[in-house]
């Protein structure tokens, strides 16, 4: 299968230059006996946001957790290939998942904060998971965290109060804090506004589009106006096979294949 | 967000160092387990080849038929006791297994959800199977020995079935509320009152979830000796009547492992094993029963 | 359809009228013990709690329940102290660590070390089991430490509290880990999945996702464990070296003891008097109140932790 290249246009000549942050190769993904993604090939550019799409059952999910090594969790799951992150794959033997995940963090569809942890320890909780117990430094990071989540304002006088005393849309905000608090060079979003209000949603794609220029961003998404919304790159997959991967512009005015452009003007859904 | 870069540097760097020790720990953690599971089987199959060991010896023809010969003399049998184990068994099962359905019945199919009584009757339910088996021998003694004037068979009956029942109403209330609802709908759609619905439709549906329930009760009160210390006093003589003493298996492997003499030691053992097995037997059986007659075969 | 009517209000009288039972029965365990033991409070007050003797000679009559009540205490904080963790740990290698073809085949294990009988536990411990705790455990312990440590002071023959302790543990083991790993399946995924995600270990998942999740069930499931350890009575009095008075009080992890329970089995059929009878049933009393407390705070954490789990589910 020939390795997808986004189609160079006036947007992207200045990022063709840049370099891959994350190289997807020749991966394949199991549930027990099931093939539920083929042969993906995809180059991720550092500092941007990606947005895979589909209908449901297209592998998007599956995709997205090979990045983190988190699908083969899965009782009967796992995956084959290579997924080269700054040089390094994370599918290699040697490699422990558990290390990879400091630098490839993960915001679930449903907000996840752990409920018997405050706001502070839910952001500081991956830190000290990890062996950090600089009291200075933690709070550091929290804050920081908190502020590049968009979260701050909102909960600094309540630092203390119950993570899961925050609405939906913050529990979501929050869960972003804690990803960022382990400094990832990689944010996997899975669905991450599907269970949200349009307001929590549109905060969230604000914080995405801020958010993408320290960290390179995937973001699996259901909703298609999400992804020309948020993404500067858009990936389209269908049963299992990626179909077509280029610019966002392109995907959703100029798409090549026949099946995108079907998807993208609501044909199937 | 220069500092960032510094953040990252620090948290990898700590990542990095503290890993093997996290590692290690993890490792630490899975042996740990596994050691604890190992000591507790050790113990389970120690139990099971001692009792096999060394009540197999003692096991014969006289041993299952006579009474006990002359204490330290190695002869004779304990019929009496398993006589007796079956009586006294029997008879609580036959009161506490109607009591013990009919209360899950009420829980399952009568009960208001949220209603006071039957969350009462819940809670109490659970308390009593809590009761330590020597308050209960107590209870017997209190309200039919001291009653009725002597040991007997009845107080030892209704001392086990206070354990029984408790076991069963949890088991028949569980399995009732497995029971599709379709079931009970089309009962109803055919005009049959609710009591007809439960006890010609439901109950039947439920009949292997409920007897499986009885049959774990009956084992646990097959083998309980405190409440029988009280209640039946444990005589060395054939079953006499409902109101006069009688003895038991467990009973009587107490009194036999008290005693001083290796014959009586043995008897013990053989006791032990004799009681293991009629409980296995039940539960076999059980199980023979239950295979053959499942009401779901083919169900979606 | 009137006969419907008739039916129904019958059988439900019937039903509801078995239900009350349940109220009943518990009523009349209460009544029994008060009733039983009203004699020695009437006649001894609060010294019956707090004094040691226990003598039933006619005329000089004396009994007081303090010892056994520290026997009953001991040996059961001992079987906690030591099935706690192993509980635990089993729960957590079932329910966390192996794959469902060992899991479920070591969970049905467990279960059957419940349903052994204890008056066979009670023989394995008696001619077996005490032979093995003298010579592997308390011997070297008392070797070692019995200079310096009171509580390995006295000659250890394996008929004392500390075994009496180790079989109750092996006893609620099953209770325990079966309980925690009940609580601890209705920890959601999503939950473990966050753990993991920031590069957590599997231990430090459970740590982390699982167990702050279910604490108040896990507290639970060990007070239902506590409770039964509490309340067991024919192995105890097997193995714990039967003693009685002031020198039931143990002053060390090797003493022989009494518990509550078992001096209720050991003396009940020879009790030389009316009032001898009636101390013991006192005994029965206290533990009775004793293992109510106990078994209706454990069921309230419990039900508490898996009705809120459940429902935090449905969001």
């Amino acid at each position: 299968m020939a390795i997808e290249e986004p189609i160079e246009t006036k947007e992207t000549v200045v990022e063709a230059t840049e370099k891959y942050k994350v190289s997807i190769e020749n991966v394949n993904g199991w549930y027990g006996t099931k093939r539920a993604i083929k042969d993906i090939n995809l180059k991720v550019k550092e500092k941007t946001v990606t947005s895979f799409i589909g209908p449901s059952g297209c592998g998007k999910t599956t995709l997205i957790r090979c990045l983190n090594r988190m699908h083969e969790m899965t009782p009967g799951a796992r995956a084959e290939g290579r997924v080269i992150v700054d040089g390094i794959d994370i599918y290699d033997k040697s490699i422990d998942p558990v290390i990879i995940r400091r630098r490839i963090g993960m915001v679930f569809q449903k907000p996840n904060p752990f409920p018997t942890m405050s706001i502070f320890e839910n952001v500081a909780s991956g830190l000290r998971l990890n062996g950090v117990n600089n009291k200075t430094i933690i709070r550091e990071i929290v804050e920081e965290s908190l502020k590049n989540a968009a979260l701050w304002d909102e909960v600094k006088n309540q630092l203390e109060q119950p993570g899961m005393s925050l609405s939906g849309g913050q529990q979501q905000r929050l869960c972003i804090a804690r990803a960022l608090a382990m400094q990832p060079e990689v944010l996997l979003m899975d669905e991450p506004t599907s269970s949200l209000d349009p307001f929590g949603s549109s905060k969230i794609e604000e914080l995405v589009r801020v958010l993408k220029d320290s960290v390179t961003i995937i973001i699996v998404t259901h909703n298609m106006q999400q992804a020309g919304r948020v993404s500067d790159f858009t990936a389209f997959m269908y049963l299992g096979d990626l179909i077509e991967y280029g610019s966002t512009n392109q995907i959703f005015m100029k798409p090549e294949k026949e099946l995108t452009e079907r998807y993208i003007s609501g044909k199937f859904g | 967000m220069n500092s960032n870069n510094n953040y990252r540097d620090i948290v990898q760097e700590t990542v990095t160092k503290k890993y093997k020790k996290r590692l290690f720990v993890n490792k630490l953690v899975t042996i740990f387990t596994v050691v604890c599971v190992i000591a507790a089987i050790v113990p389970l199959c120690s139990i099971l080849f001692e009792v096999i060991k060394n009540g197999i010896s003692a096991i014969s023809f006289e041993f299952l038929t006579q009474p006990q010969g002359s204490i330290g003399s190695g002869s004779g049998g304990i019929a009496p006791a398993i006589q007796g184990t079956i009586i006294v068994v029997g008879l609580a099962s036959l009161i506490a297994a109607p009591i013990g359905i009919l209360t899950g019945i009420y829980l399952s199919e009568f009960a208001k959800e949220g209603g006071a009584f039957p969350y009462l009757v819940r809670f109490f339910n659970d308390v009593l199977t809590g009761l330590p088996s020597i308050v209960i021998g107590i209870v017997g003694y209190v309200l039919i020995v001291l009653a009725l004037g002597s040991f007997s068979v009845l107080a030892g009956s209704l001392s086990l079935s206070i354990i029984m029942i408790p076991i069963v109403v949890r088991v028949t209330e569980e399995t009732l509320k497995i029971v599709p609802h379709s079931l009970r709908e089309a009962g109803y759609s055919l005009g049959l009152s609710k009591a007809k619905v439960t006890l010609r439709i439901v109950v039947p549906a439920a009949k292997n979830g409920i007897l499986t329930g009885i049959v774990i009760a009956i084992s646990r009160i097959a083998g309980e000796t405190a409440p029988l210390i009280m209640t039946i006093l444990g005589t060395s003589l054939f079953f006499s009547g409902i109101t006069g003493p009688v003895d038991a298996l467990p009973l009587r492997i107490w009194r036999l492992a008290s005693q001083p003499y290796e014959s009586a030691h043995a008897f013990g053992w053989g006791s032990a094993l004799i009681l293991i097995l009629m409980i296995l037997a039940l539960s076999l059986g059980l199980r023979y029963f239950v295979q053959k007659r499942s009401p779901f075969k083919g169900m979606a | 359809m009137v006969r419907n009517k008739k039916h129904d209000k019958l059988f439900t009288g019937l039903v509801v009228g078995t239900a009350a039972y349940t109220l009943l029965m518990v009523g009349l365990v209460a009544f029994s013990v008060t009733k039983g033991s009203l004699d020695i409070f009437m006649e001894e007050g609060i010294q019956f709690i707090t004094g040691s003797d226990w003598n039933a000679v006619e005329g000089r009559e004396s009994f007081g329940a303090y010892p056994y009540i520290i026997g009953t205490l001991l040996s059961s904080a001992i079987a906690l102290a030591i099935g706690l963790p192993i509980s635990l740990a089993i729960a957590v290698f079932i329910s966390e660590i192996a794959p469902p073809r060992i899991g479920t085949p070591l969970s049905f294990i467990t279960e059957l070390l419940a349903a052994v009988p204890s008056i066979i536990y009670g023989l394995w411990a008696l001619f077996v089991f005490r032979f093995w705790v003298r010579d592997i455990i308390e011997k070297p312990l008392y070797d070692a430490f019995h200079g310096y440590l009171p509580f390995f002071a006295k000659t250890p023959f394996g008929l004392d509290i500390f075994t009496a302790g180790i079989v109750l543990a092996i006893m609620i083991i099953p209770i325990i880990s079966s309980i925690c790993r009940e609580v601890m399946r209705v920890v959601p995924d999503s939950q473990r999945e966050a753990a993991y995600s920031l590069g957590a270990t599997r231990w430090e998942t459970v740590r982390t996702a699982v167990f702050p999740y279910v604490k108040s069930g896990l507290v639970g499931a060990s007070m239902l464990g506590l409770g039964r350890a509490i309340g067991e009575t024919i192995l105890v009095t097997m193995i714990i070296g039967n003693v009685i008075g002031p020198n039931a009080i143990p002053t060390s992890f090797f003493s022989q003891g009494q518990t509550l329970s078992s001096l209720v089995a050991n003396e009940f059929n020879e009790a030389s008097s009316d009032l001898h009878l009636s101390a013991l049933i006192a005994l029965g009393a206290i533990l009775f109140i004793l293992t109510m407390g106990v078994n209706i705070v454990a069921r309230l954490l419990v039900k508490k932790k898996i009705k809120v789990s459940s429902g935090a589910k449905a969001q």
